[in-house]
C-alpha cells in the first residue's frame, strides 16, 4: 500500500481515529439542531405568506424528526463509530429544501405545477429508508469490491436506460429522465453514479500498480503507457456519448470527472490530471461545436440577458431559448446581503424547474447573500467529512470509494450551483438534498450511507490485542 | 494514497471557495444593478405594490387607484374625468409604462424619490408601508371643464391653453379627441386592447397626441400680434393709430406675386389697430418684410418661438425659419410659409402681452408633496423674457381690445370686462387644399388693470363647411367661455 511510504506524519489522521469515541451523542444533539431549524424555517414561511402558522407544521415537524431519529437509531445501532456530521448535515439541508420546496408549492405563479412537498417528503423517507438499507446489509464496504464487473455492467445499463425508446423522456432538451408508468420519471444517472463510484474503485485498486509505475518521464510529467490509457479513454468516450445523445454536459462532466480524481488519487501522478483536464476540454469544445443544445446553454451563460429577450420575444429558431438564467440572477441580485425573507420574494418567476435545478436562487433571493453562503458551508462540510472519511480508510478500496463518492458530490454541487449563479454554463443537475428530484434525494441518502459505512469501519477502534502473558514484554505495534 | 487525497481536499476546497466568491459578486457587488434593473420584474412589482400618490387640481385629487384581483401587481391608476385630464396627467400602466406628468413626477408619485428617502426610512422603522407622495398642479378645474367641453361640442379636433400672465401658471390644457388613461392602466387583455385602439397606427384621430404641447400649426393671423409687437418695439410704427407705409395691392418684394387680403377690407395705409381690427395681410406681411428676418426671428425667440418649453412636460419647440428671403418673411410674418406654433406658444404670446410686455415662463406643477402633505418642492413664478415694454405692450393691449370690441374677435366679447384678442386662420396642405386651422389667442382684463387669463385655441375641423372656419366663429366662443370660468372661479 502506498501510504506506506509517505512520511510518519501522515499518519496521524489515522492513528487519531483509533479508539476515538463514538460520538454518537454529538451526532443526536446536532441532529436536534438539524430538524428544529427547517421547522422554525417552516413556520417562517406559513407566517409570511399568510399570517399564520401553516397548519402542517405538527405534522411536518415529526415527519422530518422521525426521518432523522430513524437515521440515527440505525446509525447508532449498524454503524457506530460512523461520522457524526453527515447524517445532521444531510438531514438539515433536506429538511432547508423542503420547507423552500413547500413555499414554492404555494406560489401563484408557479400554480400549474402539481403540488410537490409532500412527493418530496416521501421521497426523503425512501432515502432514509435505503439508508438503513445500506448500513444493515452492508456490513462491510469492502464487499462492494466483489461486484466491480458487475458495477460496471449496472452502471452502463442505468446510463443507457434513458435512451431506450418509450422508456426515456425528452424533457426540455436533456434526455436524463425514465418514466416509470404510473410512478412518474426517475433520473438513472443519479444512481449510476454511485455504482460507477464502485466500479472505478475497485477497478483502480487492482490496476493502480500498473498505471503508476509504468511511464515515461517527458517534461517533468510521468507519461502513461500507450495502453494504460486504455481505461480514461473508454471512460471519456462514454461520458462524450453521454453528452451527445442524452445532451447532458452535468452528468457527462460529473462521470468523468469523478474518473480523473479517483486515477489521480490511486495513481498519485499528477500527470492523469493534465490528460483529464485535456481530455474533458476536448470532448466539451467538441460536443459544442455540432450539438446546438449545448450552444444555447454557453450563449445563455454568456450573455443571459440576449436569451432573456430572445425567449420574450418567442424567436423559433429549432433551440429553445429560456428565461431562467437571468431570472434567477435577478433573484440573487434582489436577495442581496440578507435577502427578504422565506416566502416573500419573486423567485417563481424563473418558472419551470424552480424547485429542482433553480431552488439555490430561491435560497439566494429570501435568505439572502448570507444563507446561500451558509447552504454552500454546509455542503463543503459534507465534501470535507467525506474526504476525511477517505484519508481515515485503512483500505485502498475504501479510500478509494469514498474519495469517488464525496468528490462527485462536490463536482455536482460545483456544477448545479455554479450553474445556477451563473459561474459556468447552466447544466440540467439537481443540488443535493436540497432539489425537488425522488432520484436525487434517494441516491444522495444512499451515498451517505455508503460514506457511514466506510468512515465506521474507518474509526472503529482496532480489535484490543489478544491477552499474552508476556504481553509486558511484547511492544504492541498499532497498525497503520 | 493520502497525498493526493489532501490535494482533492484542497480542490473541493477551491471549488466551495469559487461558488463563495461568485455569490458574493451577484449577491454583494453586482446586487443593486440586478435588483434595479428595469427588466426585473420586481421592479415593477415593487412599483405597483402601494398605492400611487395622486396629482392634484385645485385640492382634489383628479386621479386614484384601484386593487387588482389578478396578476402580481396589486394596485393600479384610475383618473376621474380621464379624458379631459389626460392631456395635463399622461398615463401609467402597468403594462405600458408611463408618460408625461405621470411618468416626470414618478419618484414622487411612488415614494421612490430621493427626498422621500429618510421619511420612508423612519417609515420603514416604525412599520408603516410606504405611500407616494402627491403632485399639487396650477390647473383650474372650472377653466380645463370649458376648454375640454367647447372642444368636444365642436367636434373636430383640437386644443386650448389657458395661462395666468403675471406668472405662467397653466390653467387649462386640453386637447381632443382624447382617451381615457383608466383604460389603458392595467395589464388585461382588454387594457391591451384599448391600447391598441389607441394606438395612431390603428386610430387616424391619434387620441395620444397632445396637441396643447406637441401639435404644431400654423398660426396665421394671430402671428401678427407679435408682428405688430416687433413693428412697435423696433421703432418702425410707434403711434397705433398713424398711417402705416402699407400699399394695397402690395406686391412681395423680389416677386411678382401679389400678397392678398381675405375680402375687401380698409387696408390701404392702414392703421396698425385698423390693420389688426381688420387683419390686414398687406400691412403686417410688408412689417415683416421691412423689418428682415433676423429682427422678426428675434422677437419669436423672446417669446419662446424655436425652444421647448418644459413645464415640466415638454412641449415642442415652435417654428419661426431663419435664411429666408423678404418675400418668404412676409408670409411668415403672417404665421404662413414655414411658421407653425404649439396652442402653448400662442398662449404665451397673448400672455405677454397682458402681462405688460414680460413673459413668465408656463409651468403646471405648483407644489411636489410628501405622503403627509409636507411641502418638498413649490415652483416659484419665473420671469422667461421681457419681448416688448410696457408702454408697447400697452398699446398692443389697446389694439387687441379694439379686435374683440369692432373687429373680427366680437364672439369673445364678456360683459363688464375688457378682452383683448386676434382670431387667425391659417391655410394649410398643398395649395390650401385642406381646411383651415382655425385660431383664437386672447387675454381677459380684470377693472385694476391686471389680466387673469391668457388663452390660446386652436381647431382643426376636417368636416366643417371652408367657409365657416374661422378663428373668431369656431375658437373665440371657446376661448371666452375659459376666460369666463377663470374670472368666475376668482370670484
Amino acid at each position: 500500500m502506498s501510504s506506506t511510504t509517505n512520511s510518519p506524519t501522515h499518519h496521524t489522521s489515522t492513528i487519531g481515529a483509533i479508539g476515538a469515541p463514538s460520538r454518537r451523542n454529538t451526532e443526536l444533539a446536532l441532529l436536534v439542531f438539524a430538524v428544529v431549524i427547517p421547522v422554525f424555517a417552516y413556520a417562517n414561511v406559513g407566517l409570511a405568506l399568510n399570517d399564520s402558522v401553516p397548519p402542517g407544521l405538527l405534522s411536518y415537524g415529526l415527519g422530518l424528526g422521525l426521518l432523522a431519529g430513524v437515521g440515527h437509531l440505525v446509525v447508532r445501532k449498524f454503524a457506530p463509530y460512523a461520522d457524526p456530521l453527515m447524517l445532521p448535515l444531510a438531514t438539515l439541508l433536506n429538511g432547508l429544501g423542503l420547507v423552500v420546496i413547500w413555499r414554492l408549492d404555494q406560489s401563484k405563479r408557479l400554480s400549474n405545477y402539481a403540488e410537490a412537498a409532500p412527493r418530496q417528503l416521501l421521497y426523503s423517507a425512501m432515502g432514509v429508508a435505503l439508508l438503513a438499507v445500506v448500513l444493515i446489509f452492508l456490513k462491510d464496504h469492502r464487499v462492494l469490491q466483489r461486484y466491480t464487473y458487475i458495477s460496471m455492467a449496472g452502471a452502463l445499463f442505468l446510463l443507457i436506460l434513458p435512451l431506450v425508446p418509450g422508456l426515456g423522456a425528452n424533457i426540455y432538451g436533456a434526455k436524463i429522465w425514465i418514466k416509470i408508468p404510473g410512478l412518474g420519471t426517475l433520473q438513472p444517472g443519479e444512481f449510476a453514479k454511485i455504482v460507477l463510484a464502485v466500479f472505478f474503485a475497485g477497478y483502480l485498486m487492482v490496476k493502480r500498480d500498473a498505471l503508476a509505475l509504468a511511464s515515461r518521464r517527458f517534461m517533468g510529467l510521468y507519461l502513461p503507457r500507450g495502453r494504460d490509457l486504455g481505461p480514461i479513454l473508454v471512460v471519456w468516450v462514454i461520458s462524450i456519448l453521454i453528452l451527445v445523445f442524452e445532451t447532458d454536459l452535468g452528468t457527462s462532466l460529473l462521470f468523468f470527472g469523478m474518473f480523473v480524481i479517483m486515477l489521480y488519487v490511486a495513481t498519485e501522478r499528477t500527470s492523469w490530471i493534465v490528460f483529464g483536464l485535456l481530455m474533458s476540454a476536448v470532448g466539451a469544445v467538441g460536443v459544442a461545436s455540432f450539438e446546438p443544445h449545448i450552444q444555447t446553454r454557453v450563449q445563455a451563460w454568456l450573455d443571459p440577458m440576449r436569451e432573456f429577450e430572445l425567449s420574450r420575444a418567442g424567436v423559433q429558431d429549432g433551440v429553445v431559448h429560456s428565461e431562467q438564467a437571468m431570472q434567477a440572477l435577478w433573484a440573487f441580485g434582489s436577495g442581496g446581503t440578507l435577502g427578504t425573507g422565506l416566502g416573500q420574494g419573486n423567485s417563481d418567476l424563473i418558472g419551470f424547474a424552480a424547485n429542482s435545478d433553480f431552488i439555490l436562487a430561491t435560497f439566494g433571493e429570501e435568505l439572502g447573500l448570507a444563507g446561500v453562503m451558509a447552504i454552500l458551508l454546509l455542503y463543503g462540510l459534507i465534501i470535507e467529512r467525506g474526504v476525511r472519511t477517505a484519508l481515515a480508510a485503512r483500505d485502498p478500496f475504501g479510500k478509494l470509494l469514498a474519495i469517488g463518492l464525496s468528490g462527485a458530490f462536490g463536482l455536482q454541487v460545483f456544477v448545479v450551483a455554479g450553474g445556477v449563479m451563473g459561474l459556468i454554463p447552466l447544466t440540467g443537475m439537481t443540488l443535493p438534498f436540497v432539489a425537488y428530484g425522488g432520484s436525487s434525494v434517494i441516491a444522495n441518502w444512499a451515498l451517505i450511507g455508503i460514506l457511514l459505512r466506510i468512515s465506521d469501519t474507518a474509526r472503529r477502534p482496532a480489535p484490543a490485542p489478544a491477552a499474552n502473558p508476556d504481553a509486558e514484554m511484547t511492544q504492541v505495534v498499532r497498525p497503520s | 494514497m493520502n497525498k493526493p487525497l489532501r490535494r482533492i481536499a484542497i480542490f473541493c476546497g477551491l471549488l466551495v471557495l469559487a461558488l463563495l466568491i461568485r455569490d458574493n459578486w451577484i449577491q454583494y457587488v453586482k446586487a443593486d444593478e440586478l435588483r434595479t434593473d428595469t427588466k426585473n420584474r420586481r421592479v415593477s412589482i415593487e412599483r405597483y405594490a402601494s398605492p400611487r400618490g395622486d396629482i392634484i387640481v385645485g385640492g382634489n385629487p383628479i386621479t386614484g387607484h384601484a386593487t387588482t384581483t389578478s396578476g402580481d401587481f396589486k394596485y393600479k391608476r384610475t383618473y376621474k374625468d380621464g379624458p379631459m385630464w389626460a392631456p395635463v396627467t399622461g398615463f401609467v400602466s402597468q403594462a405600458f409604462g408611463a408618460n408625461q406628468l405621470e411618468s416626470i413626477e414618478d419618484g414622487i408619485l411612488t415614494g421612490n424619490d430621493d427626498r422621500l428617502f429618510f421619511r420612508n426610512t423612519l417609515d420603514m422603522l416604525t412599520g408603516k408601508k410606504k405611500e407616494g407622495g402627491n403632485v399639487v398642479t396650477t390647473l383650474n378645474a372650472d377653466a380645463q371643464k370649458a376648454a375640454y367641453n367647447g372642444l368636444k361640442r365642436q367636434g373636430g379636433k383640437g386644443a386650448v391653453v389657458a395661462l395666468e400672465p403675471s406668472t405662467g401658471k397653466i390653467l387649462a390644457l386640453a386637447s381632443y379627441p382624447s382617451y381615457d388613461p383608466s383604460s389603458i392602466a392595467g395589464n388585461s387583455d382588454k387594457d391591451a386592447e384599448a391600447w391598441k385602439k389607441l394606438d395612431k397606427k390603428n386610430n387616424p384621430d391619434d387620441p395620444m397626441l397632445n396637441r396643447a404641447l406637441r401639435e404644431t400649426y400654423p398660426p396665421g393671423s394671430t402671428f401678427k400680434v407679435l408682428t405688430a409687437a416687433a413693428a412697435l418695439e423696433d421703432g418702425l410704427y410707434t403711434d397705433p393709430d398713424a398711417k402705416t407705409d402699407s400699399p394695397d395691392p402690395w406686391v412681395m418684394e423680389g416677386t411678382t406675386t401679389r400678397l392678398p387680403n381675405e375680402g375687401n377690407i380698409p387696408c390701404k395705409n392702414a392703421t396698425l389697430r385698423v390693420a389688426l381690427q381688420y387683419s390686414c395681410n398687406t400691412v403686417f406681411g410688408k412689417i415683416g418684410s421691412d423689418l428682415g428676418n433676423d429682427k422678426m426671428l428675434d422677437m419669436a425667440k423672446k417669446f419662446g418661438f424655436t425652444e421647448e418649453q418644459y413645464t415640466p412636460v415638454r412641449s415642442s419647440a415652435s417654428v419661426f425659419s431663419d435664411d429666408m428671403n423678404p418675400s418668404q418673411t412676409a408670409l411668415s410674418s403672417i404665421g404662413q410659409f414655414n411658421t407653425a406654433a404649439t396652442p402653448l406658444q400662442m398662449a404665451m404670446v397673448a400672455s405677454a402681452v397682458a402681462n405688460n410686455g414680460t413673459l413668465m415662463k408656463p409651468y403646471m406643477v405648483d407644489e411636489l408633496q410628501a405622503p403627509n402633505v409636507d411641502t418638498i418642492e413649490k415652483t416659484e413664478p419665473e420671469e422667461m423674457s421681457q419681448p416688448l415694454s410696457a408702454k408697447n405692450a400697452q398699446i398692443l393691449q389697446s389694439m387687441m381690445e379694439t379686435v374683440v370690441d369692432k373687429g373680427t374677435g366680437s364672439n369673445a366679447k364678456i360683459p363688464g370686462v375688457k378682452v383683448g384678442g386676434k382670431t387667425g386662420t391659417a391655410q394649410h396642405g398643398v395649395d390650401n387644399s385642406e381646411n383651415p386651422y382655425a385660431w383664437f389667442i386672447s387675454y381677459a382684463k380684470g377693472a385694476d388693470g391686471t389680466a387673469p387669463v391668457a388663452v390660446a385655441v386652436v381647431i382643426e375641423d376636417d368636416n366643417a363647411v371652408r367657409d365657416d372656419i374661422s378663428g373668431g366663429g369656431l375658437a373665440a366662443p371657446i376661448a371666452r367661455n375659459v376666460m369666463e370660468a377663470v374670472i368666475e372661479s376668482k370670484k
